[in-house]
């Protein structure tokens, strides 16, 4: 579904992705873990071509990447994105939110956009919310809204840039919880996050980063039990020491 | 006795000619200010060349010399208009670039993630600004639009020095005849408060109704 083939990218004089390859299959939910500044955000921002690469290629379903135009909005379309800071539309309401891009982008008839906005809003917990503003809502609460206004243009593949990373700690599970389900549903999820327990829980492989590289990669009981490089051992102590 | 209450159909239809100006041109100038802001921004380098081009030089060139030069030159270049259209069409021009300025630091206000997250769901570049970007943008910038406004509504007096018969003019014309001077400019100075006051408390009563919670 998704594929990384040999992806440099610096900024300025850093090296920020060194070489990667990654294949991600379809209904595969990969958690990309490591320590700040390890790559992974920028990793995760360039599949939908947030961030362009100086060498190498990305291919999402097959297509590479095509450069800025109707073409790359067009892959953007298929590529659901949830940020660290929900980027929420701030001067629309949540239901507007969600039917925004269905309706501009898919050319969704808006009684139709409405109703399946609607049926995702009260999936992800929130649709006595639907007329209230961003601002208006919790973090946790935002970042839900956030995910099903991706999951409102079907998307084949969602990317999580560190969904949980602004949240206040008992607003985590609440996010954690509508990513597990749409993992178990065989949705295809390439997850950045320092959530472990959410990695060992639902990811299906795990990859770890440090300083622009794949470090490793292997299943979640086996990284987190036996991981094979000497990195990721002091990377997992570090982390779940506390 | 007021000398602009006797001549009170003069002074009204003056009047009328001044609000007919800054209503015109205060639309025209917002339109075309958000289309050089578009520019300003666009990643067409030669767009955001010419828009830079456009704000400096009417920022810096005077609004009289530029109205002495649209009725007195473009005739001479075998272009001509009625007076007052003319006025209206060099104020919208030359405010335009105020309003840009403004709108410009209104889309700086925005956000970068805002942007991010509607290129993200695949909406066009176009597409992210007229939905997502400039309705934030223009919503912060209600007051120093208004501002805009206020002093365009005000920059109609300069019309008076090439020929439009507008407020300013009309009471220049009854004080040639009255000579009295302190009322008669003071009265006309009232007026003009007037529709100042009107326009900021109108940009007040807008820019709370639009305001984003945040």
């Amino acid at each position: 579904m998704v594929s990384l083939r040999g992806v440099d990218k610096y900024f300025g004089e850093l090296h920020v992705l060194k070489h990667i390859d990654l294949t991600v299959q379809a209904s595969e939910v990969v958690v990309v873990v490591g320590p700040s500044g390890s790559g992974k955000s920028t990793l995760c921002r360039s599949i939908n071509r947030l961030e362009s690469i100086d060498a190498g290629e990305i291919r999402v379903d097959g297509e590479p990447l095509p450069v800025e135009g109707p073409a790359l909005a067009a892959l953007r379309a298929d590529v659901g994105m949830v940020f660290q800071s929900f980027n929420l539309f701030a001067h629309r309401t949540v239901l507007e939110n969600v039917t925004l891009a269905p309706i501009n982008v898919r050319r969704v008839p808006k009684v139709d956009a409405r109703r399946e906005a609607m049926e995702l809003l009260d999936r992800v917990g929130i649709a006595d919310k639907a007329g209230h503003l961003p601002a208006q809502l919790s973090g946790g609460q935002q970042q839900r809204a956030a995910i099903a206004r991706a999951l409102a243009m079907r998307p084949k593949v969602m990317l999580f840039d560190e969904p949980t990373s602004a949240l206040d700690p008992e607003m985590v599970g609440e996010v954690l919880d509508v990513m597990a389900s749409l993992a178990a549903e065989g949705m295809t999820m390439i997850v950045v996050t320092h959530e472990m327990g959410f990695a060992r829980r639902a990811a299906d492989r795990v990859v770890f980063m440090d300083q622009g590289q794949i470090v490793e990669e292997a299943a979640p009981d086996q990284f987190f039990d036996a991981p094979g490089s000497e990195r990721a051992r002091s990377f997992l102590a570090s982390v779940l020491s506390h | 006795m007021n000398p602009l209450i006797d001549n009170l159909g003069l002074v009204l239809e003056a009047l009328g000619t001044t609000l007919l100006m800054a209503v015109v041109a205060g639309v025209g100038s917002i339109v075309l200010g958000v289309l050089v802001t578009v520019a300003r921004v666009s990643p067409i380098r030669a767009l955001r060349v010419a828009a830079f081009g456009y704000v400096q030089f009417f920022i810096n060139v005077p609004l009289l010399a530029l109205l002495l030069l649209a009725v007195f030159a473009l005739p001479d270049a075998g272009l001509m208009l009625p007076l007052t259209p003319t006025a209206i069409i060099v104020l919208i021009v030359y405010e335009a670039a105020y309003v840009a300025e403004a709108v410009r630091s209104g889309v700086n206000t925005v956000a970068v993630g805002q942007l991010e997250a509607s290129r993200a769901l695949g909406l066009t570049l176009a597409q992210s600004l007229r939905l997502v970007v400039l309705p934030q943008a223009l919503r912060a910038v209600v007051q120093p639009i208004g501002n805009v406004m206020i002093a365009l509504a005000m920059n109609t007096a300069l019309a008076a020095a090439v020929g439009v018969v507008e407020l300013t003019a009309a009471v220049n014309k009854i004080n040639l005849v009255a000579a009295q001077p302190i009322l008669i400019f003071s009265s006309a100075g009232v007026i003009y408060m007037g529709i100042a006051l009107a326009i900021g408390l109108a940009a007040g009563r807008v820019e709370r109704k639009v305001a984003i919670v945040r």
